[in-house]
């Protein structure tokens, strides 16, 4: 019988820890790492509310989530592989031209 | 204190702590490791609400594929550690105080504002048997028919993105 307020108190420092991430690391694999984890964090409250009201629709959320994110790392990362065979760098602070 | 909010505190323990290893590790290979680690925990959270189809997606395409997928980039572009760089100065530290002022601001409302909500039953031994996962078949494929299309059309759309992407162009200009 764990309250509700614990599980959202732990998805908001998740989410907390994964902005922190994506201000302060220069790596944009961490980057997207941090993305995943806010995601992730999402997903933890949306299923904890899901549990609380005895619905599905959050679960179903959760898995449209997840799609999403697969989706997003795909396109992602191969963009990042584009970005380090024309730079040779992929720090982010590096990044200060659109035409490669 | 019962069982299940002590399961809950060591849970979260390691949650938390894989997340600020994954924010911390200098290497990029122990931070998707970390990561790895932290989705296993959440996929634990999603068994202890009573979402056991979430916890084996969670597993599969969380740690299995994405985590997988990132570790391929990693390695394939040698970028585990980068060089620091000197280009915008005080980014870090400003950063690092407006994270601080996030964690504040969210732990304030949630403590000291947040409305009464209800707890959690423990979920009972019904929702892991087959007519649960069947409910959510017959959500998916019924009320959220068009958005679980549109999710196809999506990942169609991503797998065509990516390799386009990495394509490479035979001769010709890059």
């Amino acid at each position: 019988m764990v309250d509700i307020s614990y599980y959202i108190l732990l998805s908001a420092v998740l989410f907390t820890i994964g902005a922190a991430g994506v201000l302060v690391r220069r790596n944009p694999l961490i980057i997207f790492m941090s993305v995943e984890l806010m995601l992730n964090a999402a997903n933890l409250a949306f299923v904890a509310f899901a549990s609380m009201h005895n619905s599905l629709d959050g679960q179903i959320f959760v898995f449209f989530v997840m799609t999403v994110a697969a989706a997003e790392v795909a396109v992602g990362l191969a963009l990042i592989v584009q970005i380090f065979k024309s730079r040779h760098s992929i720090n982010v602070d590096e990044m200060n031209s659109l035409k490669g | 204190m019962s069982i299940d909010l002590i399961l809950f505190l060591i849970l979260s323990a390691v949650a938390v702590a894989t997340a600020l290893g994954m924010l911390l590790s200098k290497n990029a290979v122990y931070s998707a490791l970390f990561l790895v680690l932290n989705f296993a925990t959440i996929a634990v959270f999603y068994l202890l609400l009573g979402a056991p189809f979430i916890a084996i997606s969670q597993v599969t395409v969380y740690a299995g594929a994405i985590m997988v997928l990132f570790l391929f980039v990693i390695m394939l572009l040698g970028a585990e550690t980068l060089a620091p760089s000197k280009v915008l100065r005080g980014q870090g530290l400003a950063a690092f105080i407006l994270a601080v002022v996030l964690v504040a601001e969210t732990v304030y409302l949630l403590l000291f504002r947040h409305a009464a909500v209800g707890a959690i039953a423990r979920p009972d031994a019904a929702l892991n048997e087959l007519p649960a996962l069947q409910k959510i078949g017959e959500a998916l494929f019924t009320s959220y028919l068009l958005p679980f299309e549109i999710t196809s059309i999506l990942l169609l759309v991503a797998m065509v993105g990516a390799i386009v992407l990495t394509k490479q162009e035979k001769g010709g200009q890059k």
